[in-house]
């Protein structure tokens, strides 16, 4: 579904700031692979999925999602393929645009867009459907700006968005690290619900080491632009943090890193 | 008395031009409140369209025609400024700046063949010669065309901007991350909005020649800012009767634009010295401008929005801290 070869990414080259954030990543997702990242601050998780939604272009390397080439492609022609959620929830929605205007615009993403009405009746009937089973009392809200909501109903909106128009790709970069805790495991539950129930392929960036062992049949893990762990199936199931820690001494010969990580 | 006779008589004249300088102001709003551009290109795209008409009327073009070419002139050089931003990497300002200043020449060419010389500074376009949609002399006919002028553009921009394709643009100005992640090219998106918008600022200058009898070099100067005050009284003013409801929005703009030129006229009634103008809207603009920043950083008590959404942040960014101290 989705295949990185040898993607390299250097940010400012050739100056005293120049930053090696992605060394050669191989990574092969098989459809309906749901893979948590884990990794020390500045390892390149953010890099790594950037690439993939072609944020920037990369110095080296293929990405091929669904068999099709897309390292040349400028970012608004990867969207065809992915969704995408954001750490920042005021990245994700635009904020002086309704509630429903947001997810018309994500509906038609990766289409052409005509001169014909920007929603319908029958698209505000289903998003009013959709909304409700966020149970957040958003579908009374349709006509709201977004900048009104809180951050959670922002993620949880914008995590429709992206599966509105099922993505080949569903990108997830600590898009709960923003939200206070209950809120945190809500999205965190509704992004579960949905990669469930529309069979879809993902990869979530996360910094809290039990949801990375607890969601998903995958996990990687990643240092200094390497992945140096990627583990599935039964293994991954039997994690725990201590052998995760362990793991990453172990693979990279230094401590453990992330001020934001979560280790219990 | 004569004085205040002369002043009432100038009123519908200040409606006229408050309406001109409105729908100017409608091409500003695109750019400014919808695409987050300031685009300095309307100081020349303004003349541009008076030049063009006035040079096409003059080698004998009917009004229609002349008018439609203003236009599309006006688009051509918001496609040079988009260029400049998009393609090149400049700043907006910068861009509108340089298209600006290429636009100077060109107007002075563009007027240079009504006369037949390499450039004029100014030609004539008087309703004695010519077939005007608005002039002057028939303020009444004057006041309806351009009514009927607003009236349509406000129509066909809603209609735009409704459209799927309009969203796109809608959605660029509010959130480009977003936009890109939803698959809109920013890009064309920018290019597309300052091609229409210097469209219309250039269709107000083909009105604006008609009205006051000529196209000149100099009737750009400070178009900006008075486009800005429009948009800026227009809001400020009619802001709580538009809310939501787009039209009513460009409505807004155009009766700002006609409450500026009353209170231009009524600045000249009251003696002023006219020269000053120019400086009192410029810092009238300045200080509207400030508004919005004076609030976010004075007022810490408003329950704005974006003050809500910063607390909530905070407030996550401080449990946050607070569980990394407890481990
Ligand atoms: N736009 C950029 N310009 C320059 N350097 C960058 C840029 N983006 C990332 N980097 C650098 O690349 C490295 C990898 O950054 P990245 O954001 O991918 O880390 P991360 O694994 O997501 O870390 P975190 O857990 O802190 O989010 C870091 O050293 C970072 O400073
Ligand atoms: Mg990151």
């Amino acid at each position: 579904m989705l295949e990185l070869i040898n993607v390299c990414k250097t940010f400012n080259p050739g100056t005293i700031n120049a930053k090696k954030a992605l060394k050669g990543i191989n990574l092969r997702l098989n459809p309906g692979d749901f893979v948590t990242v884990i990794g020390g601050n500045g390892a390149g998780k953010s890099t790594m999925l950037n690439a993939v939604a072609g944020v920037f272009p990369i110095d080296s390397g293929e990405i091929i999602i669904d068999a099709e080439h897309v390292e040349h492609l400028p970012e608004h022609k990867h969207a065809k393929f992915i969704g995408r959620v954001f750490q920042d929830p005021m990245t994700g929605t635009a904020a002086t645009m309704e509630i429903q205007e947001n997810l018309a615009i994500a509906a038609r993403r990766g289409e052409r867009r005509t001169f014909k009405w920007g929603i319908s009746s029958k698209e505000k009937k289903h998003y009013r459907e959709l909304l409700a089973t966020l149970e957040l009392g958003l579908e009374d809200r349709m006509t709201a700006k977004v900048g009104l909501l809180s951050g959670g109903q922002r993620q949880a909106l914008t995590l429709l968005m992206a599966t509105l128009k099922q993505p080949k790709i569903l990108l997830l970069d600590e898009h709960t690290a923003a939200l206070d805790p209950k809120t945190a495991a809500k999205v965190l539950e509704l992004s579960d619900k949905l990669i469930a129930e529309n069979n879809l392929t993902a990869m979530m960036v996360t910094h809290n080491m039990k949801d990375a062992i607890e969601h998903g049949n995958r996990l990687i893990m990643m240092n200094n632009g390497n992945i140096i762990y990627d583990v599935s199936g039964e293994e991954k199931k039997n994690l725990t943090v201590e052998a995760l820690i362990a793991k990453f001494s172990e693979s990279s010969g230094q401590e453990f890193a992330n001020d934001r990580a979560l280790l219990t | 008395m004569e004085a205040l006779q002369n002043y009432l008589s100038s009123l519908p004249g200040a409606c006229a031009q408050g309406m001109i300088w409105g729908i100017m102001a409608i091409g500003v709003y695109i750019t400014y409140k919808i695409l987050d551009i300031a685009d300095l290109t309307v100081d020349g795209s303004i003349c541009t369209g008076a030049a063009v008409c006035a040079m096409m009327m003059t080698m004998g073009a009917p009004l229609p025609v002349a008018m439609i070419c203003a236009f599309i002139a006006g688009m051509l050089a918001g496609a040079i400024t988009g260029f400049f931003h998009t393609f090149m990497g400049i700043p907006a300002i910068l861009s509108g700046i340089l298209t600006q200043l290429i636009l100077w020449s060109v107007n002075l060419k563009i007027m240079g063949i009504a006369r037949d010389a390499s450039s004029a500074a100014n030609i004539a376009l008087s309703a004695r010669n010519f077939d005007l949609c608005v002039n002057m002399m028939e303020m009444h006919k004057s006041l309806v065309v351009l009514e009927i002028f607003a009236v349509v553009l406000i129509a066909v921009l809603y209609w735009f901007f409704g459209t799927e394709y309009g969203s796109t643009l809608r959605a660029t100005g509010a959130n480009p991350a977003m936009s890109r992640a939803q698959g809109i090219s920013t890009s064309k998106s920018k290019v597309v909005g300052l091609v229409l918008s210097n469209g219309i600022v250039a269709l107000a200058g083909s009105l604006l020649a008609q009205y006051q009898g000529n196209a000149d070099i100099n009737m750009g100067k400070g178009a900006i800012v008075i486009g800005l005050a429009a948009v800026i009284i227009g809001e400020a003013l009619f802001g709580w009767l538009s809310r939501n409801n787009f039209a009513l929005k460009l409505i807004s703009v155009v009766l700002g634009g006609i409450v500026y030129f009353i209170v231009y006229s009524t600045v000249i009634y009251i003696g002023l010295d006219t020269n000053y103008l120019k400086m009192l809207s410029a810092i009238v603009v300045a200080l509207f401008l400030a508004v919005p920043y004076w609030k976010k950083k004075y007022l810490s008590n408003t329950n704005s929005i974006e003050k809500k959404e910063a607390k909530a942040l905070l407030k996550a960014q401080q449990k946050e801290a607070k569980k990394k101290g407890e481990q």
